[in-house]
């Protein structure tokens, strides 16, 4: 058993840890810290738990040595912590945004703020195992991208990798309440969250830097809060390179994916869910991704959905640590999802 | 269990491969596991496949 501990164990994502590595069978969870609840019960905040542990939140100061650490604090906290953690872990999985890109003036731009520790962005690997799989095997600093910036590398990444789509796109992404996480404001009270289609980020969202870097296409991203508590869906937008058809796309998208356990096609003829849904992704750690083609037009848009706190944040990390200990991938994320929900 | 003996076809809209129980009849309807589009058994033998006529849906009118 590996010995790990979650660092902002209160939040949504912290949670979201806790539910998956509590049932995973190669972990031992020793520590959820949170400076709020110290010596309080852990499913006293996440009721999911009850009966699943007796686990206790403890202060920073408090942790136990561990093997595993992982980052679920906001973001800033999470660098400015950073040496403080990586002293305490042999391996450090950070789910904030703060290693998630790797060039200081992106950072700046995106974040409005100097980064605290500039020296070690080389040094994080990316939590995307379908796109840097053979590095996390050897990482010792892993940063999982977020939620919104997975679902829309997975969205193009087969086409821009076999060079078929022209150099920039457009993604759309629609994200449910509990992106923002456990400690949100007036803006999510329920009395102003129900029934809105809220565009937070028309431009400039921190997601779209992310996807630019892993793509390595300028990508232009608008983000849009919907009715839905779990759940991301981001559609893209771009030109064909000339002559390529819809054959072409889907032959990019079975070879990319058809080993990855976690991410499916789904570009359906028939039925109700002929494309990516993430209403019946909720808890399950798969990104679905499909496609359309106007040949035409030559334009094509791709969707990919996903729970934002499984494959969007904590399902992904755990994939990561997987890949990272040479375990099954898939270990503690077997769950499929739930139909009707 | 004994297996069923099929035949593969390729689907006509996603290419993926359509498996053909031996004891299929003419103008039944499969299911392409690739993209669910129903396929018309409208020869046996060979096995030819053409798309069966579906039905449109529009929620934004
Ligand atoms: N929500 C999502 O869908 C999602 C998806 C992917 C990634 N993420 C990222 O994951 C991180 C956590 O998100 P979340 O949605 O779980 O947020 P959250 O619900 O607000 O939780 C953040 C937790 O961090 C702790 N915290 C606050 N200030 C801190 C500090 N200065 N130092 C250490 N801990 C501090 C808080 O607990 P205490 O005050 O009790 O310590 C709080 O419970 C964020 O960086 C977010 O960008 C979120
Ligand atoms: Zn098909």
């Amino acid at each position: 058993m590996i010995r790990v501990a979650v660092i902002g164990a209160a939040g949504y994502i912290g949670g979201e840890l806790l539910r998956l590595l509590i049932t995973h069978p190669k972990v031992e969870v020793v520590g959820a810290v949170s400076s709020r609840f110290p010596g309080k019960r852990v499913d006293g905040v996440h009721p999911n738990l009850r009966s699943f542990t007796d686990l206790l939140f403890c202060a920073p100061e408090d942790l136990e040595e561990c093997d595993v650490v992982f980052l679920a604090t906001p973001h800033r906290a999470a660098m400015t912590q950073i040496d403080h953690w990586n002293d305490r872990a042999k391996l450090v999985i950070d789910l904030t945004g703060d290693f998630r890109l790797d060039d200081t003036e992106v950072y700046e731009q995106y974040y409005g703020t100097e980064h605290a520790a500039p020296h070690l962005l080389d040094d994080f690997v990316p939590g995307i195992p379908e796109l840097y799989r053979d590095d996390l095997r050897g990482a010792d600093l892993i940063s999982v991208p977020g939620c919104m910036a997975v679902a829309g590398v997975l969205a193009l990444y087969p086409l821009v990798e076999r060079d078929l789509v022209d150099s920039s796109a457009q993604f759309d992404a629609r994200t449910g309440s509990s992106g923002s996480g456990a400690t949100a404001g007036e803006g999510n009270l329920h009395a102003e969250r129900s029934g809105a289609m809220r565009v937070f980020a028309p431009t400039g969202h921190r997601h779209e830097a992310e996807i630019s870097r892993h793509l390595g296409i300028p990508a232009a991203m608008t983000a849009t809060g919907v009715e839905a508590v779990r759940g991301v869906q981001t559609i893209c937008h771009a030109e064909l390179q000339p002559g390529v058809d819809t054959s072409e796309v889907r032959r990019a998208f079975r070879e990319q994916y058809r080993d990855e356990p976690f991410v499916r096609l789904v570009a359906q003829q028939r039925g109700t869910f002929r494309y990516p849904e993430p209403k019946i992704l909720v808890g399950s750690n798969f990104c679905d991704v499909g496609y359309a083609v106007d040949e035409e037009a030559g334009r094509l848009s791709t969707i990919a959905a996903l729970d934002n706190l499984m494959k969007g944040g904590a399902g992904n990390a755990i994939q990561c640590l997987n890949v990272r200990m040479g375990w099954p991938e898939s270990l503690g994320l077997s769950f499929p999802g739930l139909h009707p929900v | 269990m004994t297996q069923q003996m099929t035949t593969v076809r390729t689907c006509p809209e996603c290419e993926d491969e359509v498996q053909i129980r031996d004891s299929a009849r003419l103008n039944e309807i499969v299911e392409c596991a690739g993209c669910r589009s129903e396929l018309e058994i409208v020869a046996l033998s060979p096995v030819v496949l053409v798309l069966a006529p579906e039905v449109e849906e529009d929620w934004g009118e």
